[in-house]
Parts: structure tokens; C-alpha cells; sequence
């Protein structure tokens, strides 16, 4: 949930590669902070990040939209600088700063010349601690974000058809709940509610420092240590156990109407295992998954039968993001052809689904997906703010650098074997959510 | 991704306050074609750009959408290769080709790997030149075209965006929307389109700059084999045109919490000599960002939106100020009376000093950051060639904006922010405005 102007984080976004060649130097402070510096120096600028292991899953029940509310408040006042200061001096360097929220993590960052790390830093690590509140700023800022969630959710009929959709697939887990809050509880969001979930988890050894580009090692220490490394530890930190899916054993359906809808479309997102330390091999599996069954319209199983074989949807796609601390989800789309019912599409891809767990898979594909992912890395590295977001993304959610630096090869590595045995084992309706979204009911035939 | 920048003549100049610069080498093709190159052969890709001006706007009269459609259909198929056939080769090349059009612009981006550069630009100069225009595939592309169009139709933003051009250029291509409506695409044949392709893909007008694992050298031979082929010469671009909305409020009902609104006014032309002065001025106005007049006003003193912002729109054959906010349908009224406030206090007492150091320290320390990448500098490039700036741009771009007076800013904001100009078009079901 950027601060600013951005899309959501979407479940269904492919996780990129890494490459393992990237100068990468790791350290932890003796407050349990880590630390990770990714060299590049072909341009005298840094991105400076500070990623909280705390996300929109660790909220307190009865009280959704608290991580992202406080991510907006951490823009007000600290001891030292006045609200809204702290972006006025990143401009007032040439930087531009912004802040996300996700199920997972919060995180913070800026984009600036390298020579201003250390402003950035001093004034990153005020705000670990230091936020002064007023009640002016929990009642402006809170209809702020009602008008967020206004914008992105209440004034999107997909988006409140996939608010509706993520609670029915997590009986259980926190994940079902949106990230910036259901708006009955956003509502009610207290000065107490931001400050106890701001007091206890907003601490050195609940956070990972990432700092990319133009910068060595030693230098972000000597920083690091300075600024970071005097922040006391939160002795209370809890353990980070959620709860998880219990057996889930029936098939859930649900048709979303509303009359903003045009095209009517049909969705299912199942249960899916994520990245885990030391075992990558099933999400790996399920990123090739997602690009044979649906990745590519022309080439896709589900985009060749549906859209070029026979003209039964406009519109097909299947997608999977492995990044998440706890279990994932594999998603997949279809939009009926002018004429076609959405029994019939939702038919015709219950149908490719059977043929693919039946039929071998094309080598020719399996190979022209390998080389796309290997290709990915080398493109990757043009981008060092997006290696830095990958790496504070990762280590918030329970990998290491070095899962992180194994994921391109585990990826390559990936067999015809592995790509069925994970479809059998996740491509089952009772762990899943068949969405209908359309624009009256009678169009739900 | 920054550099030395080189210039034909071999001069190093130094850009932006990060002590960053890039080396651009302009090169005219055997078969003149101009490019402009940065050699940086770290990392094995190249980012190549090309960009074609008309555009949407050669539709023929009654062909509204064609141009989109054929464009949407250069990736479904050429020379002897089906739409599959086509894409399958180019995903076991791991490359990526993009056609897109736009109101005045056609724009071909290909991002491939050196290791695969022949075959890559021959499918490139294959979809360029010997589109099939398979009716299997206009029957499969116009049908996404029309659910694109039908969704449109019942978006607040789009339906804003259409109501406003409509009214602000009514018997021009900017009043309709480029994706045509769906009856002017649902009667496209196959002929309109190879008309359209006959007229939007020719080297006149033409531009093209390339980044990355490619050498100046090389780059001419590469240019001709691709573009050679293509026609000469296009038909005429459409007449400039006035922008003809009145100052008012035009409310369209749509059942939704939260109204939208979009609102301007007519602007300044890219090459007028206030164009920076205007620029910063707006940069302190509206701009993106947090520090904005609008931000504070309407968001962080008063919780009314998440977002607002206003933007210069210098587009080939008329000029704008817009803006846009959305805010709940009890709100939208106080959004905009304070918008409306802050366009008249702009507009009559201008910026302060401070004001005016903070936006130009701010616009000159963010320039140099965004060249920070193949793709991104290939397309600055291409766009600074489009307006007709010469490559000393990137270096001499900081200066112009320092040289922007308290004077420059506060004669253009009166000039140019005119309150009772400004039409404000809100689609939802807002409270109080009529």
C-alpha cells in the first residue's frame, strides 16, 4: 500500500530472479539489525531502505489498516522534525521518498545522491522512535486514508470483488483481511491502536537495513552504527507466529454483482506453497506453472485453447507470486468471448487444466520459459533499486541472502517431474475460491 | 547507469548536481536515418526506441480506432509466421517488442539481448513491414479492443477524460477517444487497416535512439536493414487546434462513492520561452509529489483526497493545464472550491523565494536520477529528439531551470492560471455542485 500513487502490491505479480553475481555484503548491528549493501557504481545515486518485518497480517484483531495507517503517520513530526519535513528535506536534496505497506512488511524508502546517505539515515533512524502524534493528525490523516481506500477499493468493482474473493480463500490466516483495512475498523483506528502497534514493533531488531548503488560496505557501516546502532532493542518483540489454513476441505464459490462491471470474467485462486529458507523447489515449479498454464495468451495452455484453438474467452491469464511468509496462492483468469457464458468458460479451462495434469509437457515451452527466466537476470541487473527491493522483501519474509542468490539457479533447475507433481498437488478446488464477477445476476449463468 | 556525455564533437560536458553525465553520440545512417546512442556494454542488452509522430491522429475520417487496431495487430502475425508462431519464436529469444500508439505517436520499443540481436530485429523489421493482418486475428484483437472500450464506459476516470476532450475539442481527433467507438471499430475491414499502416509507419517523422551493449558505428547499417523498407513520407498531421472549454462545472451522474473530477484549462507550448517558468511554477502548484500547494491544502490540512495533482500538457497541436482529485461524493465540492482558491492565489500573488529555491533545488537534484537505466535513458532520448532538443539538453537542462526568476514565475502565473477558466468535468454523484 505506497503511500503515494501506486498499484497494490498483487498477489498476482511473478517474482523476478536475482542475479548471484550482484556485489552483495551482509552484517547485522549488535542491536539485531541487519544490514544489506548492494554495490553498483555506475551512477552516484543510492536507494535507502528500512523494511519492518511487521505487515498488515500482524495487525491486532479489530483493528485492519493499522500498519498502513501508521506507515502514512511516520511522515508527521518526530522530536526533532516538524510533519512533513522529512519529505520536504528529501526534495530539498533532489530525492524523491515513498512508503509501502504489504501483508508482510513495511517499508520506507529514498532515492538520492549518494553523497546524502548519511542525512537520509539520521533522519530514517529519528523516526524508528521518535514519532510525535497529535490528534489532529489521527483524524485528517485517517479520512486520508478512507479516501484511499475510496479510490482504490470502494470505487473498484474488481478490487472489492477480490476483497471478497482473498477472505473466503484464508478461513484462518490474516491474509484474508486487506491490507489497508476493512473500512468499518479503518473507521475506528486510535492514536492507541497506531501507538502500541508503533511502540512494539518498530525497533532495530524487527528491521533490515538495505542500502543500494553508489556506497561500500564499510562506509554504510560506520553510518549504520551510528545512527541505527544506538536504537535500543524492543526486549518484547513477539515471536512472529501467525495462524495458519486448517485442512481445507470444500470447494467455495461466490458471485460478486455490481453494476460498474462490463465484462464479466471468472477467477480462481487456490492455496499455494511460498518460498521457504532451504526450499524453493515447489515455488520455483509454480512459476513455471503459472507461465505454461496461463502466462503468455499466445502460447499458454489456457490462452492456446481458449483464444486460439477455439474463441471461447477474450481474455485468459494465470499467475503466482512466491514471495510471502506463509502460505501463497496460484491464481487463474478467464473473460467469455461475446456470446459464451461464464459456466461454459469456466468449463473450457476446468477442461485445459485436466489436459495439462494428463498430457506431457511441450520441451520447447519448458525450454523458452528456462531461457526467459535466465534472461531475466541479466535484464535485472539494470535495476538496483529493484534488487534491493527483492532482497528486503525476502528477508522479511523469512529467506536469507543466500536463498535469495540460489532462487535464479533453483529456477533453472526446475524439471518436467516438479512442474506435475506441484500442479496435482495445488490445482485442487477444495482449497480454492472460483470467483464469478459480473454486472447483474442474471449474467451469473 | 550515467556517463560521460560525448557529443558528435567529441566535447565532455558534465550534468546535474550528482556529477553525472552520459555519453550520447548522434549518428545519421547511410540511409539517413538520425539516432541517437549511449554505448554501455556492462551489462549484454540493448534498449532500442523508435517513435513515429501522427499517430492516432491519422485515423481517416470514419475510421476512428484504426490506428489502435492496427497497431494492437503488429504483434499477431507477419511474413510467413502466425500470431503463435511469431510470439512463440520471440519468447524463446527472451525478448520483448512493444508496439503502442498514442494521440500523435506511434512507439516501437524492443529490449532484446546481444547474443540474439539479428534474429530479434528481423522479427522487428518482419512485424514492421509485412504485417498479415490475419482476419482470424482482427476478429480475435478487435474483440478485446471493444470489451476495452465497454469498460471504459463505465469507468469515472475514463468517462471524465472523454467528456472533457469531447467538449475542449470537439471536430478534432483529441475530442474522441483513440480506441475509436464500438460501432466506428466493429466496421473496420482489413483494408483500413493496411491503410493505416501505410500511414502511421513511414521514416518521415521519425526518431530513434538506442542504449546499452550497441556501438555508434554499427548502429547505422542496423537502422537501415530495419527501417529501410518502410515509406518515405506520411500523410499531413491534423490542423493545430484551440482548446474551447468555457470555465464552469459539468457534473455526470455515475452510482459510485467517491466523484472524480478532472479539470483545466488551455496552456503553454513546450518551446515557449516561459515553458520552465511555467514548469517550476506548476512544480510548486500541483506537481507529484507531497510538497505540492494542492497536497497541503487538500490533503494534508483538510483529508479530502489521497491524491491531487496538476500537470503541463504540451501536446502537439494544443496545449493544457489539468489536474485531477477524486474525493467521496459528500467532500468533492470543498475539494474543489479549495482547488479553485489555490489556482487564484497562484495566479494572483505568485510564489515566494523560498518557495521558488525549494522546487528549483528539487527539480535539479531529482534530473540526474532519472537516467538510472538502459531503458529509461533510450527513452528520454527519444523524447527530448521528439521536442526538437539538441543531445546538450541533459547537461544544459539544470541551467535552465536555475535561471527562472521570482519575476518569470509569478508574470507567468498570472498569465497562464486563470480560476475562472478553469471547467471542472466530476463524474459520481456529488453534493452540492450542479
Amino acid at each position: 500500500m505506497i503511500r503515494r500513487i501506486s498499484a497494490l502490491l498483487l498477489l498476482l505479480l511473478l517474482p523476478v530472479v536475482a542475479f548471484a553475481e550482484e556485489a552483495v555484503t551482509t552484517f547485522t548491528l549488535d542491536n539485531g539489525m541487519e544490514v544489506v549493501v548492494i554495490e553498483d557504481h555506475r551512477a552516484p545515486v543510492v536507494t535507502h531502505m528500512v523494511w519492518y518485518k511487521t505487515g498488515s497480517a500482524d495487525e491486532p484483531v479489530g483493528a485492519s489498516g493499522v500498519a498502513h495507517f501508521l506507515e502514512h503517520l511516520l511522515f508527521k513530526a518526530t522530536d526533532t522534525l516538524e510533519s512533513g519535513e522529512f519529505s520536504a528535506t528529501v526534495a530539498a536534496n533532489g530525492g524523491s521518498d515513498n512508503a509501502f505497506t504489504s501483508y508482510d512488511y513495511t517499508a520506507y524508502f529514498q532515492r538520492i545522491a549518494a553523497d546524502r546517505l548519511e542525512l537520509m539515515m539520521q533522519m530514517e533512524s529519528d523516526r524508528m522512535n521518535n514519532l510525535r502524534l497529535t490528534d489532529a493528525d489521527i483524524e485528517t490523516e485517517r479520512q486520508v486514508i478512507l479516501e484511499e481506500r475510496n479510490q482504490r477499493t470502494e470505487n473498484n468493482p474488481n478490487a472489492l470483488a477480490r476483497e471478497q474473493f482473498r477472505a473466503a480463500l484464508y478461513q484462518n490466516h490474516r491474509y484474508g483481511v486487506p491490507i489497508i483495512g476493512w473500512k468499518h475498523e479503518m473507521e475506528e483506528l486510535s492514536m492507541d491502536d497506531v501507538l502500541g502497534f508503533y511502540d512494539l514493533y518498530y525497533s532495530p531488531n524487527n528491521a533490515i537495513l538495505v542500502v543500494a548503488g553508489d556506497v561500500y560496505p564499510d562506509e554504510v557501516q560506520a553510518l549504520a552504527e551510528k545512527y541505527y546502532g544506538v536504537i535500543p532493542a524492543e526486549a518484547n518483540l513477539p515471536r512472529r507466529e501467525r495462524p495458519s489454513e486448517p485442512p481445507q476441505r470444500a470447494e467455495r464459490r461466490i458471485t460478486f454483482v455490481d453494476p460498474r462491471v462490463s465484462q464479466p470474467y471468472m477467477t480462481r485462486s487456490y492455496l499455494a506453497p511460498e518460498r521457504d529458507p532451504g526450499a524453493q523447489t515447489e515455488a520455483a515449479a509454480l512459476v513455471y506453472l503459472a507461465e505454461l498454464l496461463g502466462g503468455s495468451s499466445f502460447t499458454s495452455a489456457l490462452g492456446t485453447a481458449l483464444q486460439f484453438e477455439t474463441q471461447t474467452a477474450v481474455f485468459t491469464g494465470a499467475g503466482y507470486g512466491g514471495s510471502s511468509l506463509d502460505t501463497s496462492s496460484f491464481g487463474i483468469s478467464a473473460a467469455p468471448a461475446e456470446g459464451v457464458t461464464l459456466s461454459e468458460v469456466e468449463a473450457a479451462v476446468d477442461d485445459v487444466i485436466a489436459e495439462f495434469l494428463d498430457a506431457p509437457i511441450d520441451p520447447d515451452r519448458l525450454e523458452s520459459i528456462r531461457t526467459q527466466l535466465r534472461a531475466s537476470e541479466i535484464y535485472a541487473k539494470d535495476d538496483v533499486a529493484g534488487l534491493a527491493r527483492r532482497y528486503g522483501a525476502a528477508l522479511s519474509q523469512s529467506l536469507t541472502v543466500e536463498d535469495v542468490q540460489a532462487w535464479p539457479e533453483v529456477l533453472q533447475s526446475v524439471t518436467e517431474e516438479d512442474i506435475k507433481a506441484v500442479a496435482r498437488k495445488v490445482l485442487n478446488k477444495d482449497q480454492a475460491v472460483t470467483g464469478w464477477v459480473v454486472p447483474s445476476a442474471e449474467d451469473a449463468i | 547507469m550515467m556517463k560521460r556525455l560525448f557529443l558528435a564533437a567529441a566535447a565532455t560536458l558534465w550534468a546535474g548536481i550528482a556529477q553525472a553525465a552520459i555519453d550520447i553520440k548522434t549518428v545519421t545512417s547511410p540511409g539517413g536515418i538520425d539516432a541517437w546512442v549511449v554505448e554501455e556494454p556492462s551489462i549484454p542488452f540493448v534498449a532500442l526506441e523508435i517513435r513515429i509522430r501522427g499517430g492516432a491522429s491519422l485515423d481517416e475520417p470514419g475510421k476512428r480506432g484504426a490506428t489502435n487496431l492496427m497497431t494492437a495487430l503488429l504483434e499477431e502475425g507477419s511474413g510467413d509466421m502466425s500470431a503463435q508462431e511469431f510470439q512463440a519464436r520471440l519468447e524463446s529469444l527472451a525478448a520483448t517488442l512493444r508496439f503502442r500508439v498514442y494521440d500523435d505517436t506511434l512507439s516501437i520499443s524492443a529490449q532484446y539481448l546481444t547474443e540474439n540481436k539479428e534474429e530479434v530485429l528481423g522479427l522487428l523489421k518482419q512485424a514492421l513491414t509485412e504485417p498479415r493482418f490475419d482476419q482470424d486475428a482482427i476478429d480475435r484483437v478487435r474483440a478485446q479492443v471493444i470489451t476495452g472500450i465497454n469498460s471504459d464506459a463505465k469507468d469515472p476516470n475514463s468517462i471524465a477524460s472523454a467528456a472533457f476532450n469531447s467538449a475542449a475539442f470537439e471536430g478534432h481527433p483529441y475530442g474522441t477517444s483513440m480506441d475509436g467507438t464500438v460501432e466506428s471499430v466493429s466496421a473496420l475491414t482489413r483494408e483500413d487497416l493496411i491503410t493505416a499502416h501505410r500511414n502511421a509507419i513511414t521514416r518521415e517523422r521519425m526518431f530513434v535512439s538506442a542504449v546499452g551493449d550497441v556501438t555508434a558505428e554499427t548502429i547505422g547499417g542496423l537502422l537501415d536493414d530495419l527501417l529501410g523498407d518502410l515509406p518515405a513520407e506520411g500523410p499531413p498531421q491534423p490542423e493545430d487546434i484551440d482548446f474551447g472549454l468555457d470555465g464552469g462545472v459539468t457534473v455526470i451522474d455515475f452510482a459510485t462513492p467517491q466523484s472524480v473530477a478532472l479539470f483545466g484549462h488551455a496552456g503553454i507550448e513546450r518551446d515557449d520561452d516561459d515553458f520552465f517558468a511555467a514548469y517550476v511554477m506548476n512544480q510548486i502548484l500541483g506537481a507529484s509529489g507531497f510538497e505540492s500547494r494542492l497536497m497541503t491544502e487538500v490533503r494534508e490540512k483538510r483529508g479530502l483526497t489521497y491524491g491531487i495533482s496538476s500537470f503541463l500538457v504540451p501536446k502537439v497541436h494544443a496545449e493544457m493545464v489539468l489536474g485531477q482529485v477524486a474525493s467521496s461524493n459528500e467532500t468533492i465540492a470543498q475539494a474543489i472550491e479549495v482547488t479553485r482558491n489555490e489556482w487564484a492565489r497562484m495566479a494572483e500573488q505568485g510564489v515566494t523565494e523560498e518557495e521558488l529555491a525549494v522546487a528549483k533545488t528539487y527539480l535539479t537534484g531529482e534530473y540526474p536520477l532519472r537516467f538510472d537505466g538502459n531503458g529509461e535513458i533510450a527513452d528520454i532520448m527519444v523524447g527530448m529528439q521528439m521536442i526538437g532538443l539538441p543531445p546538450d539538453y541533459v547537461v544544459n537542462r539544470n541551467d535552465y531551470v536555475e535561471a527562472v526568476t521570482l519575476e518569470d514565475v509569478n508574470r507567468v502565473a498570472s498569465e497562464l492560471l486563470d480560476p475562472d477558466a478553469l471547467h471542472f468535468v466530476v463524474v459520481g454523484q456529488p453534493e452540492g455542485l450542479e
